[in-house]
C-alpha cells in the first residue's frame, strides 16, 4: 500500500528532444517524496537496464544525448528513500532529428517579412520610383573631412575596427573606405589604413587601389599606406595612437567594430585636432564616439552609409524596406506594451524566440 | 568571372547560413562551426601576409633611416625574439615565451587599458559642459548616476541609488534598445544587399 502510494507520487515521461539534430531523448520527472539518491536506468528493446546517470532532489529533467535515432529506448528511475527502494514506471521514446526549429518560427516570419519589404522596395526602385532618404550629417561630412585634411596638407587616417572580415561592420567600413579613398585620390591626398587583421589589410589594399584607379590617379597610390599592425587589441590602439601623434592626420575615420580601445583612439585623435567621423554598431562604444568625434554614424546609419553615398536606387530601396521593418517593430512595441500593461501576454508569448 | 565567382560563393554561403539557423538536423547543424573553422584556416594563412607586410615596412624604414627608425629595431627584435623563444622552448608555463608574454606583453596591454580612465575623465569633462538644454540634461543625468552608484551617494540622500538605477533601467535602456533594433534591421538589410550582390564594394570594385 505504501509502495503504491510512493509510485503514485512519482511521475516520469520521456520524449524526443525537440528542435535538435537527433540522438537525444529528454526525460522529465517529478517526485514529491524525499529521496537519498536517484539513478536513471536505460535499456533498448533487447538489452538489460543499465545505469546512465545520478540525479538529485533538485533535478526535474535529464537529457540522454547518446541515443541512436529510430531505436526505441526504455527508461526508469530508481530512488533510494528512507523507506526503501522505489522504482518508477518504465517509459519509452525514440529520438529523431527535426527539419525545422519550431522555437524560431517567429524569427523566420520576421525575417521573411523584413526581407519581403526590402525586396519589394528594391523592385520598386528598379522600376524607377523616386525614393527619399533623410539627410545624414555624418555621411554628408565625409567629403568635407577629406577636403579639410587636403587643405591642411595632412594625410587621412582610416581605421576599420579590430575585427576580421567575418564581421559585417568591417565590411561596411571597407565600403566607406572606398568612397573616402576615391575622394582622397581626386584631391591627391594620402590615406593611411592601419589594420589589426591581415585579411582586412588585403581587402583594404584592393579597395583603395580600385578607388585610386577609379579616380584616374593610380600613380599616387601607395600600397605601403595600408598596413598590418597587430592582432592585439591594445597593441593596435597604441600603434594607431603613435601614428596619430607622429603623422598628425587632418581627418580620422573610425568605421567598424570597436571595443574598449574606441575612446583611447578617439581621444588621441581629438587631441591632434583632426576632424573625426566615427561609425559603429557597437551600442556600448557609441557614447564614447559621440563625445570625442565631430560626427558619429549611429548603428543603422553606419550600415546605410554605402547606400546613401552610392545613390544606387537598388541600395536605396533596401533602406526603404528597412524603414518599413522598423515601422512593424514600432507597432508591435506599442501594442505589446499596452497589452502587457493590462496583463495580456499574448504578444510576448508569440514573439519569444526559444 | 573574377567578379562572378566571389559573388556566387557569397550568395550560396549567405543563404546556407540563414537556412542552417532554422534547420537543426545534419548536415545543416554543423555548418556554422564548419564555416567558422574554414574562415580561421584562411585567416591563419593570411596572417603570414600581415607578418610579411610588417617586416617589409619596418626593414624599409630602417634602410631609409626614416623618423622613428629606432622603434622599428625594437619591433623587429621583439618579433624575431618571440618567434624563436616560442619555437625553441615551447609556450608552456615557465618557458621564455610565457615569461615574455606575462612580464612584457600583458603589462603593456594593461597600461594601455588603464589609460582609458584618464581618457574617460577628459571626454566626460567636454561632454558634460552645460552649453544647451540637451547637454544640461546629460550633465544632470550623469551626475545623478555617478553619485548614485558610489557609497557616498546613499549617505547624501538614500534615494539617490534608486534614482541612478531608474535612469539606467528605463530612459537609458529604452535608448539602447531603440539603437539595437535599428542595428538589427540595418544588419539584415546590409546582409541582404551583400548576399544578393547589390553591395559589392568590399570585393574591390563597383
Amino acid at each position: 500500500m505504501i509502495l503504491l502510494f510512493l509510485i503514485a507520487s512519482f511521475s516520469i515521461s520521456a520524449y524526443d528532444t525537440p528542435n535538435d539534430a537527433g540522438s537525444s531523448i529528454t526525460l522529465k520527472f517529478s517526485s514529491s517524496l524525499p529521496f537519498i539518491s536517484g539513478e536513471v536506468m536505460r535499456k533498448n528493446s533487447d538489452g538489460e537496464f543499465e545505469r546512465m546517470a545520478s540525479i538529485c532532489s533538485s533535478d526535474s529533467s535529464w537529457m540522454d544525448n547518446f541515443t541512436v535515432d529510430g531505436v526505441e529506448y526504455f527508461y526508469k528511475i530508481v530512488l533510494t528513500t528512507e523507506e526503501g527502494i522505489v522504482t518508477s514506471e518504465t517509459v519509452s521514446a525514440v529520438s529523431s532529428p527535426q527539419w525545422f526549429h519550431k522555437g524560431r518560427t517567429i524569427m523566420l516570419v520576421m525575417v521573411i517579412l523584413v526581407c519581403g519589404f526590402i525586396l519589394f522596395f528594391i523592385r520598386e526602385a528598379r522600376g524607377g520610383k523616386e525614393l527619399y532618404v533623410r539627410p545624414i550629417a555624418g555621411i554628408e561630412a565625409l567629403d568635407e573631412a577629406v577636403g579639410r585634411a587636403t587643405e591642411l596638407g595632412r594625410p587621412i587616417m582610416f581605421i576599420t575596427g579590430i575585427m576580421d572580415m567575418d564581421d559585417l561592420q568591417t565590411i561596411a567600413g571597407i565600403t566607406i573606405l572606398r568612397r573616402v579613398a576615391k575622394k582622397a585620390a581626386e584631391y591627391e591626398a594620402q590615406v593611411l589604413v592601419p589594420t589589426s587583421r591581415s585579411l582586412v589589410m588585403t581587402a583594404a589594399q584592393e579597395t583603395v587601389k580600385e578607388a585610386y584607379y577609379d579616380a584616374g590617379r593610380p600613380d599616387i597610390f601607395n600600397p605601403d599606406n595600408i598596413f598590418y599592425l597587430t592582432d592585439d587589441q591594445f597593441g593596435f590602439a597604441a600603434g594607431c595612437d603613435g601614428i596619430m601623434v607622429r603623422e598628425k592626420p587632418g581627418a580620422i575615420f573610425f568605421m567598424g567594430s570597436f571595443y574598449a580601445e574606441s575612446l583611447i583612439l578617439a581621444e588621441t585623435g581629438h587631441s591632434t585636432g583632426a576632424i573625426q567621423i566615427a561609425g559603429t554598431a557597437m551600442p556600448s562604444q557609441l557614447p564614447f564616439f559621440v563625445t570625442a568625434c565631430d560626427y558619429t554614424l549611429i548603428g543603422e546609419e553606419f550600415f546605410a552609409a554605402s547606400a546613401y553615398l552610392s545613390r544606387d536606387p537598388l541600395q536605396l530601396g533596401s533602406l526603404k524596406g528597412q524603414d518599413w521593418g522598423k515601422l512593424i517593430f514600432f507597432a508591435l512595441i506599442v501594442v505589446g506594451t499596452v497589452l502587457m500593461t493590462f496583463g495580456i501576454t499574448v504578444i510576448r508569448n508569440i514573439l519569444m524566440v526559444r | 568571372m573574377k567578379r562572378q565567382i566571389p559573388l556566387l560563393i557569397t550568395f550560396i554561403v549567405g543563404i546556407v547560413m540563414v537556412v542552417q539557423y532554422f534547420i537543426p538536423r545534419q548536415p545543416f547543424a554543423g555548418l556554422f562551426d564548419t564555416f567558422n573553422q574554414w574562415f580561421l584556416i584562411i585567416a591563419v594563412f593570411a596572417l603570414i601576409l600581415g607578418l610579411m607586410n610588417l617586416v617589409r615596412l619596418h626593414v624599409q624604414k630602417l634602410r631609409r633611416m626614416k623618423g622613428g627608425w629606432g622603434y622599428s629595431i625594437i619591433l623587429l627584435c621583439g618579433l624575431v625574439g618571440t618567434i624563436f623563444t616560442g619555437a625553441l622552448w615551447g609556450i608552456g608555463t615557465g618557458s621564455p615565451f610565457n615569461y615574455v608574454f606575462v612580464n612584457i606583453q600583458q603589462p603593456m596591454g594593461a597600461t594601455m587599458f588603464a589609460l582609458l580612465a584618464f581618457f574617460i575623465a577628459s571626454a566626460s569633462f567636454r561632454a558634460f559642459r552645460a552649453r544647451n538644454l540637451d547637454a544640461t540634461l546629460l550633465l544632470v543625468a550623469a551626475v545623478l548616476v555617478m553619485i548614485g552608484r558610489v557609497t557616498i551617494g546613499a549617505l547624501i540622500w538614500n534615494k539617490l541609488p534608486h534614482i541612478a538605477e531608474w535612469i539606467m533601467s528605463y530612459p537609458n535602456m529604452a535608448g539602447q534598445r531603440a539603437i539595437m533594433i535599428g542595428i538589427a534591421l540595418g544588419t539584415v538589410s546590409y546582409s541582404l544587399r551583400v548576399i544578393l550582390g547589390i553591395e559589392r564594394t568590399y570585393l574591390g570594385g563597383e
